[in-house]
């Protein structure tokens, strides 16, 4: 491959500001959604295609992108989840024997639209001076004004449901069927390796959609409940908020991760709040104030629990806290086997140091059979 | 959970001498850890024999023993200090953590009550055992090479016998690779396994099959007594299994890992440290990864202590791991100490870079002739540059340009290899030079698949460069008038040098910049922070690079420039970039002490420097770090960006003196000594006409630039003559010749190495005695700050002789005449700051050798002989803040001091250990004596003459 041009493009952000750069392959295209940042250095495919960052337009902070390729297997749904790529060096080569396809490939498969050559550290000060926005990428660098128009049209990420785009439509069974522990998991966005761990350790889990009822999921008589992650604002998730609380009456293990966290939070009153900027990478610290250990975590969430409504909450714990900046980042009902986290302890990408949040779920779930 | 109370007074122990693998990172390391434990109030207590040091100042420590590192000091001061609760012997590399070893066999910490901190001597133990090593990662689940150990000839055949060739070989208990080696051939591997028995101080080997061609990566990690793990940085090393990772390129962060391979690798890592033993400290683990589907990893080895690579990773990601380290060992968690960057996260993270940085070593064969260019497991490179970049290309690049070996980066500068034979054989058989050969071959056309058949580098590297070359062919395709504006951005931010684009276009550098300049393609500076933007950081630790434009709502364009530029007034240091023979560490310590002297006066300091390893380039040595090579066009730029009252370049050794012409031509002001001065001082024939004004005497000498010229010189000089090229460093090329054979060869052979060069001729003085002396100069007045005698006589590098301070045998006659010689030529040449002059004595006559108005590698030995700040006085008078007459000098030295130089010889079996007027050694180290009846002074007396070669 000789050398080649590249088309210009930009991504314009909702209060004006235009960072230039060049299309990803030789495409034209315009996405829309709200411009975030990751800082993991690795995982790539794993976040492009994780469900909570649906309707994103995903920054990636590492200096290069595509280097290893995309893997069948190294996904966490069955298609891309973010709206839009933006990156300083996309490879264009990459090298991993194992590798199924080039980044770009994968991308064109799922019809993704990405730019490259941004000042991607400008981009990334800036969202964190002047917080998450709703921005546009495009090669159309002619039509500004148009854009600008077109980019009013796109609602705000505050106040939008969006578990429903990326739940399952039809409950489905994951594991072995066979399997000694039956765990029913209200889909608000799930992740394949949550799946992976929890069939990993002996349970076969029942997929619900975003809006089953807690009938509908105790209808397979399960011995715990899982509340998964997802994309956008909990506060209207009412449906899953509702379930949720009709399912802490049954007094059966219930973990909740990310959004799941969130709705847990809801169901027991405690209200949520729009970050600045949220979380997104997976080098976050959290200390477990249970054991004073500290944890490298995986996080993606642009919403959190409020800390007051929690300490004062007379049947909540705060059982872990983010060591930047002192949010919520577990909870769990006293006396009860009840808990959640805020981060990612399935990782995909990122560390594995909370991998032992599984274990807690699976000695509760068995400690409740006996 | 705060710090233990019960530590009040802790013992350092620093690394010695620099030798080849154990360098000036651990004075980095060792004055990080010194400065986080004084900040913590406890008393710090240091040996460290070498006098070229930071961490040897008086400021560093409460205490400083420049001391042998030996029990027998060890136990004096222990003796003097019965308060020492602790000894940390984690920072000094190998030499601290074998001389605990040896300190604790014999009892010594006990008998004192002293507790080691930082790490436990079982781990030491087990992972200097390889034996041990390996039982553990087998019974922990973690792959190992197959491997097994001898300690004797007959089980080593065995073994070999067994796995079949190639094999490595690596001898137990031994520094950077010392007595490693591959061996393909079965007929060479009988010397090598002796060789390796011979050289561990156990007398043990461990052979395993060679795992050449695996992918090298490195982690260095963090952990706190609640044993929580930190990952730093993951290193991935260019240049896979084969070469010792200290002699490799190295890349930060990983390139090629997924992130799937990266958290098992960081799995294993953490395990391996947990299970090692319990230690709050540093830990380094390197890992081999099977280039194939199966992505296979495999442990190499752990070092618990910090390293060269978590210099490395300091220096990479911003995050001071010794620092952090020395305040694990006292006790504190990682979640209670913030993040030194950010200073409003938590310590208790890893860091992520929005940023590449490649790491390049710098060998200098050159200096060993005969030895073995071949790069292996045994470390040779004798210092390290580090470029930071926007993407590998542009770190490639810029660590390219801080080598300082005449290249401008990779092609472009017409200096490449052309024929096809030289250049596959320089892809088989790495050397210093086979980063840009691989350039060279793509240029060539070498398909890149026969490229990595050979090398065995990853693919994406490659590919990365392929794309360099065919920037370079289309940029080629126009002049400088028709080149795009686009395209040119490119170039730059792919790191390509305005000399390599004006090549390419067949323009001069300075049309391109004209060109750039006008099209607004400026460096921008950006920020070293540890969290990729995600937080505001307040430290100033800069990098350049170029980046696309930004439009704000009301249509005004920009580029982002983390680089905020003060109203204070400034001054620039330029540091000495990478560390060699004849310009190591010693001008480190002038380039902080030049700093910090700066802060004093009030100015805000810039410090420019692109090695890795030092104090320097620590991003609070200075109010900003321009982590930068020290190459013409970036220093240019970051002055514009600046604009400084003035560059100091006296203290960064020849790689700052060099660009004094450059700057000045631009009319940037040099601080201190003119560059008029310095150039009259370099040329030979001016500066011989000054000395022969002054009525100074000199060598007879001429100039010669061809053969025939210098063989007529030789008639009217007589033999034996001194040959040496000019402008050049630690004597480089600079060789006795006793008749016309030998002077015509050695002339030759110079004017093929450096063309054009002018080549001076000295008579030599046969049996001379050698003397220098160093002095501050203000313009008006001169103050000598010491005179040192060589113990060897004239011929030997004066980097290479054993010295004495105060000399030894000079009579009063003499040395008045080396007190007046100096103060004329100081003043003669106008100096204002430091000069170091050179001098034969023979029959009771004093020549002048030469003149240097600048710091020179004798003046750290003689600031800390006599416990004067004397690079400080000199800065101040240099900036114009105090006269000499202001300082009231008064030196303390009872008895001598002896610089005593050290070689690193042993890496290098096969080359001749004579020395002569290019200098070899790596580092020295100081010895204080009573009085000449001393023995050390007896012994290097009675051999002065043994080592010198014609």
């Amino acid at each position: 491959m000789k050398y080649q041009v590249r088309k210009k493009a930009l991504i314009l952000l909702e209060d004006g500001t235009i960072f230039y750069g060049k299309a990803v392959g030789d495409k034209e295209g315009t996405a829309f959604g709200e411009v975030c940042f990751n800082t993991g250095m690795t995982g790539y495919q794993e976040i492009f295609t994780d469900p909570s960052y649906y309707g994103q337009l995903m920054v990636a902070t590492n200096a290069h992108i595509g280097n290893y390729g995309a893997h069948l297997d190294e996904v966490e749904s069955d298609s891309i989840k973010i709206a839009g790529l933006i990156v300083k060096n996309f490879s264009y080569n990459y090298s991993r024997p194992d590798a199924d396809f080039s980044l770009l490939e994968f991308l064109e498969q799922n019809n993704l639209f990405a730019i490259s050559d941004v000042d991607t550290r400008a981009l990334v000060s800036y969202i964190r001076d002047n917080g998450a926005m709703n921005a546009v990428i495009s090669t159309r660098v002619d039509e500004i004004d148009v854009l600008k128009k077109e980019l009013t049209q796109v609602p705000s990420m505050k106040g939008l449901e969006l578990a429903s785009k990326v739940s399952t439509k039809e409950p489905y069974v994951y594991g072995d069927e066979q399997a000694e522990i039956k765990i029913a998991a209200l889909d608000i966005g799930i992740k394949k390796n949550i799946l992976r761990n929890l069939a990993k350790r002996g349970a076969c889990i029942t997929v619900y959609p975003f809006n089953a009822t807690a009938q509908e999921m105790n209808a397979s008589d399960p011995d715990a409940y899982f509340i998964s992650n997802g994309p956008g604002d909990p506060e209207p998730l009412t449906e899953a908020i509702e379930t949720t609380k009709q399912l802490l009456k049954e007094n059966k293990p219930l973990f909740g991760i990310c959004l799941g966290h969130q709705v847990l939070a809801l169901a027991n009153g405690i209200s949520t709040y729009k970050m600045h900027n949220g979380h997104r990478g997976i080098n976050h610290p959290i200390l477990n104030i249970l054991t004073g250990k500290g944890e490298i975590t995986s996080q993606n969430h642009g919403f959190a629990v409020n800390r007051e409504e929690t300490e004062a909450h007379p049947d909540l714990e705060i059982t872990h806290t983010h060591l930047n900046d002192q949010t919520v980042a577990g909870i769990r009902m006293k006396y009860r086997n009840v808990f959640s986290v805020q981060y990612h302890p399935e990782a995909s990408p990122g560390p594995h140091d909370a991998d032992y949040l599984f274990d807690q779920f699976f000695e509760a779930i068995k400690a409740s059979l006996n | 959970m705060p710090r233990r109370d019960d530590l009040k007074s802790i013992l350092i122990i620093g690394s010695g001498p620099i030798i080849i693998g154990q360098a000036c990172e651990f004075d980095y390391s060792g004055s990080q850890a010194l400065r986080s434990l004084r900040e913590d109030g406890i008393e710090t207590i240091l040996i460290n024999s070498n006098p070229a040091t930071i961490m040897t100042d008086p400021v560093m420590a409460d205490h400083v023993y420049l001391k042998p590192l030996n029990t027998k000091s060890i136990v004096q001061i222990l003796k003097n200090h019965p308060n020492i609760d602790a000894v940390l012997p984690t920072m000094g590399g190998q030499t601290a953590l074998n001389l605990c070893i040896e300190a604790d066999e014999k009892g010594i910490w006990k008998d004192f009550d002293v507790e080691i901190i930082g790490v436990d001597i079982e781990a030491i133990n087990i992972t200097e055992d390889r034996e041990k090593f390996r039982e553990l990662m087998l019974e922990i689940g973690v792959g190992m090479a197959p491997q097994a150990t001898a300690t004797s000839f007959l089980k080593g055949k065995e073994i070999a016998q067994e796995f079949g060739f190639p094999l490595v070989i690596r001898a137990s208990f031994t520094l950077g690779g010392a007595g490693a080696s591959i061996v393909y051939d079965p007929e060479k591997f009988d010397d090598l396994l002796s060789h390796g028995l011979e050289v561990s101080p156990i007398h043990e080997v461990m052979i395993d099959k060679a795992l050449m061609g695996w992918k090298e990566y490195e982690l260095e990690l963090l952990r706190d007594k609640n044993d929580n793990v930190v990952i730093i940085c993951a290193i991935e090393n260019m240049d896979p299994m084969g070469i010792h990772t200290g002699d490799s390129i190295t890349v930060a962060p990983a390139m090629t890992l997924s992130d799937r391979t990266y958290q098992r690798m960081r799995d294993m890592a953490i395990h391996m440290m947990r299970s090692i033993g319990d230690f709050a400290g540093g830990c380094n683990v390197q890992f081999a990864v099977s280039p194939d589907e199966k992505e296979e990893i495999i442990a190499i080895e752990i070092n618990p202590r910090v390293s060269r690579s978590s210099a490395l990773a300091s220096k990479a990601t911003g995050y001071p791991i010794a620092k952090i380290a020395a305040k694990l060992a006292i006790g504190y968690t990682l979640d209670e100490l913030d993040n030194q960057i950010t200073k409003s996260t938590s310590a208790l993270f890893e860091p992520t870079l929005d940023y590449v940085i490649v790491k390049i070593p710098r060998w200098n064969f050159d200096k060993f002739e005969g030895s073995d260019r071949t790069l292996g497991l045994q470390m040779k490179s004798v210092g390290e540059v580090m470029g930071i970049g926007r993407s590998f290309q542009e770190a490639l690049h810029k660590a390219t340009q801080s080598l300082e070996i005449k290249r401008n980066g990779l092609g472009a500068d017409g200096k490449g290899y052309k024929d096809y034979d030289t250049i596959i054989q320089k892809l088989t058989v790495p050397s210093w030079d086979r980063v840009f050969v691989i350039y060279d071959a793509i240029q060539l056309g070498i398909p890149l698949k026969r490229i990595h058949e050979i090398t065995k580098i990853d693919m994406w590297f490659l590919k990365q460069y392929e794309e360099l070359h065919h920037l370079e062919q289309e940029i080629s395709k126009y002049t400088i008038e028709s080149l795009s504006k686009a395209l040119l951005l490119e170039a730059k931010q792919k790191g390509f040098a305005d000399r390599q684009i004006a090549h390419m276009l067949d323009c001069y550098e300075s049309e391109v910049h004209k060109k750039r300049t006008t099209l607004n393609i400026n460096r921008v500076f950006k920020l070293v922070d540890t969290c990729a933007a995600e937080f505001k950081a307040m430290t100033p630790y800069y990098y350049s690079t170029f980046e696309e434009e930004i439009e704000t709502p009301d249509g005004t364009r920009y580029v982002a420039n983390d680089s905020i530029v003060t109203e204070k007034k400034k001054i620039v240091v330029l540091g000495s970039g990478p560390n060699r023979i004849g310009q190591g560490i010693e001008f480190d310590y002038c380039c902080v002490h030049g700093v910090l002297a700066s802060a004093e006066c009030g100015y805000e300091t810039i410090m420019i420097n692109c090695n890795p390893e030092t104090v320097s380039t620590d991003f609070d040595t200075a109010d900003k770090l321009y982590f930068e090579p020290v190459f013409w066009e970036h220093i240019y730029d970051i002055i514009l960006h600046e604009k400084p009252e003035g560059v100091i370049v006296q203290l960064g050794g020849q790689t700052a003196l060099k660009l004094a012409e450059k700057l000045s031509k631009y009319g940037v002001k040099i601080i201190g000594t003119s560059f008029e001065s310095l150039d009259l001082a370099e040329d030979r024939g001016s500066f011989s006409t000054l000395l022969q004004e002054n009525n100074i005497p000199y060598p007879k000498f001429g100039v010669a630039e061809s053969a025939d010229e210098a063989l007529d010189l030789a008639d009217e000089l007589g033999f034996p003559l001194l040959v040496r090229p000019s402008y050049v460093l630690g004597g480089q090329g600079m060789k006795i010749v006793i008749n016309k054979e030998d002077l015509e060869s050695h002339v030759v052979s110079l004017l093929r190495k450096i063309p054009n060069n002018k080549l001076l001729l000295d008579h030599y003085l046969d049996g001379a005695i050698e003397a220098e002396a160093d002095a501050i100069c203000d313009g008006e007045d001169v103050y000598i700050i010491g005179i040192m005698e060589h113990i060897e006589p004239c011929g030997i590098h004066s980097g290479d002789s054993n010295a004495t301070l105060p000399p030894f045998n000079l009579g009063e006659f003499v040395l008045q005449q080396i007190k007046d010689h100096t103060k004329k030529i100081a003043l003669a040449l106008n100096t204002v700051g430091l000069i170091n002059i050179q001098f034969a004595v023979k029959d009771d006559t004093v020549f002048i050798i030469e003149a240097n108005p600048r710091a020179s590698r004798t003046v750290p030995f003689i600031a800390k002989a006599y416990g004067e700040p004397y690079v400080n006085y000199a800065t101040k008078v240099m900036l114009g803040e105090k006269k000499v007459r202001d300082f009231k000098f008064n030196p303390q030295l009872e008895g001598f001091a002896i610089k005593q130089p050290v070689f690193s010889f042993n890496k290098f079996p096969n080359v001749n250990k004579n020395l002569g007027p290019e200098m070899k050694s790596t580092g020295e180290s100081i010895l204080f004596i009573d009085d000449l009846k001393d023995d050390e002074f007896y012994n290097l007396y009675s051999r002065r003459k043994m080592y010198l070669s014609k």
